[in-house]
């Protein structure tokens, strides 16, 4: 099965196979114990091959030509609080959640509130591959080909009040297998929320895989929000609940420092952060901060009218 | 403490003080310093600093507590090696933070402004220029031309290990254990010396008014 899916991933996407098999003789015939280290590269291919492919995935042409990252990239290194505020942490202790089953509950302002099992709730949907741009607010970025489908073909299916101004999400909060949620780093569970014209816009999208293959539990399994124009801790992961709402909803970086992070979040090269200046940013890969943020992250081109004769500096 | 055991102790610390850079030049040779190689570099080299500079505070009160004198020459074997760490951590920030490494992507302007608007950058550089000085007058030259200032000005050792503490932990986003740990015992450490020289003062305020009682009474 995997091998059959593998003409679909670009070969510069993930470690070439010659390069990790030749990785594992090297680990058998060294001495084990002086570079132990490197047997996190060897459980890294394994952890690919293992995690199942996702089959009838359409390319789209809202997809970046860019370059994609690579799966150890994207994988190993990110922020998920829910299990610790290293960027290591997320891949060492993911492990332990169970993503099976898994419900969704939609509910709020909406002609019909359900608790969808994931299957039925991303049966009807066209998966699209979405290469994008993803833009952390630690000034670092990466290139991720996404598994998903637009968020506005699931708003359309289960039809919202005419006063539903606002869409809020939450991740799922179990700390007996998120370590992270047994800290006060934030308040718990993670609350994210957008505009409706922002969660109907075309680009937005609930992912449920990278690479052609399920998401891995650290980058938000079974199914998360990917919103490539905002930084990235809008983009919610391990989403249970989905409420359209009148008011705009709280957020849970908002909540943990207001003068920091604001509910809207657009990547703004001009409004500087009180910890990081946005103006440029360092490509996962590269040495060196040295490539200019884009404004919108670069799809200001699509998104840009949603923020018209909007004061940006005061709602960052 | 023998001379002997102070040579162990030596060279335990040479090789406790070399290995986080080491450790950091091996893995940047074999190109496996993580995703995030620049990211890698400015935390390792930055908690090393603080780490060992929190080491040469410590030698004073350890010295104290035990009466091994000899450990005072430890002082500035440490010191030294926190500045060296603290050099490159700075580096580090200006070469791939600032793209430096690259003369037309180095900016002047954003790093003033990075270091006047962000207090956690800001708290940094007082820790590296508080440091600097330390460093430049560490050797036998300086102690001796320098006297009895020499001291004082090497108490600015507290102001960076200070500054070094709170710039890490304004450097987190959510407050996390491991700063407040390491401002903890910066804590510690002041404190026992605080209460040292209190206690000397006080002796010392006992000595003299005992004098004054003799006199007194001789009158």
């Amino acid at each position: 099965m995997l091998i059959k899916r593998a003409s679909d991933i670009r070969s510069s996407e993930i470690t070439p196979e010659s390069v990790y098999r030749s990785r594992r003789e090297f680990l058998q015939t060294a001495a084990a114990g002086a570079i132990g280290a490197y047997a996190g590269a060897s459980l890294l291919a394994d952890d690919l091959w293992a995690q199942a492919a996702i089959v009838g995935v359409k390319k789209s042409p809202l997809s970046t030509t860019e370059e994609a990252h690579t799966w150890e990239q994207v994988t190993q290194y990110n922020n998920f609080y829910e299990f610790g505020t290293q960027k290591s942490d997320p891949a060492r202790y993911a492990g332990q959640l169970k993503v099976k089953p898994w419900t969704v509950k939609v509910d709020g302002m909406v002609a019909k509130p359900v608790d969808y099992a994931l299957e039925d709730l991303i049966k009807p949907h066209q998966l699209e591959e979405r290469v994008y741009r993803f833009r952390c607010v630690e000034a670092w970025s990466a290139v991720i080909p996404w598994v998903g489908f637009p968020l506005a073909d699931l708003i359309k299916r289960v039809q919202p009040q005419g006063k539903a101004a606002y869409v809020a999400f939450t991740t799922l909060q179990r700390p007996v297998e998120m370590p992270g949620q047994r800290t006060g780093s934030l308040d718990w569970p993670y609350v994210e929320g957008l505009r409706m014209d922002e969660a109907m816009h075309p680009l937005t999208i609930l992912a449920t895989g990278i690479f052609g293959k399920e998401l891995p539990n650290q980058n938000g399994a079974p199914i998360r929000l990917v919103v490539p124009w905002k930084y990235g801790f809008k983009s919610i992961k391990s989403i249970v609940r989905i409420s359209f709402v009148e008011k705009m909803p709280p957020t849970s970086w908002n909540i943990a420092n207001a003068a920091e992070y604001g509910f809207y979040s657009n990547v703004n090269p001009m409004v500087g952060h009180p910890r990081w200046s946005q103006a440029r940013e360092t490509r996962l890969g590269s040495f060196v901060k040295n490539k200019p943020t884009l404004m919108f992250n670069g799809y200001a081109d699509q998104v840009a009218k949603l923020y018209d004769g909007m004061d940006l500096k005061k709602f960052y | 403490m023998s001379a002997g055991a102070m040579r162990a102790v030596k060279v335990l610390v040479w090789a406790a003080c070399i290995w986080p850079g080491a450790n950091l030049f091996y893995n940047a040779f074999w190109g496996d310093l993580g995703v995030n190689p620049v990211e890698t570099l400015e935390h390792t080299s930055g908690e090393t600093a603080l780490v060992i500079l929190l080491c040469s505070l410590a030698i004073t009160p350890v010295r104290r507590l035990t009466g091994w004198n000899r450990l005072q020459s430890l002082r500035r074997l440490l010191g030294l090696w926190a500045f060296f760490y603290a050099l490159a951590h700075l580096s580090f920030y200006i070469l791939f933070d600032q793209a430096c490494l690259y003369w037309a992507d180095c900016q002047l302007k954003a790093v003033v402004d990075d270091v006047m608007k962000r207090k956690f950058i800001l708290s940094g550089m007082v820790a590296f220029f508080a440091m600097l000085p330390l460093a430049l007058t560490s050797t036998k030259g300086w102690i001796r031309r320098l006297g009895k200032r020499w001291q004082t000005l090497h108490r600015l050792a507290y102001v960076a290990g200070a500054a070094g503490a709170i710039h890490f932990i304004w450097k987190t986003k959510v407050p996390e254990t491991k700063p407040y740990l390491y401002g903890g015992i910066l804590l510690v450490l002041l404190a026992v010396r605080v209460a040292y020289s209190w206690r000397k003062r006080r002796a010392e305020r006992g000595r003299v008014s005992t004098v004054k009682n003799s006199r007194n009474i001789a009158s």
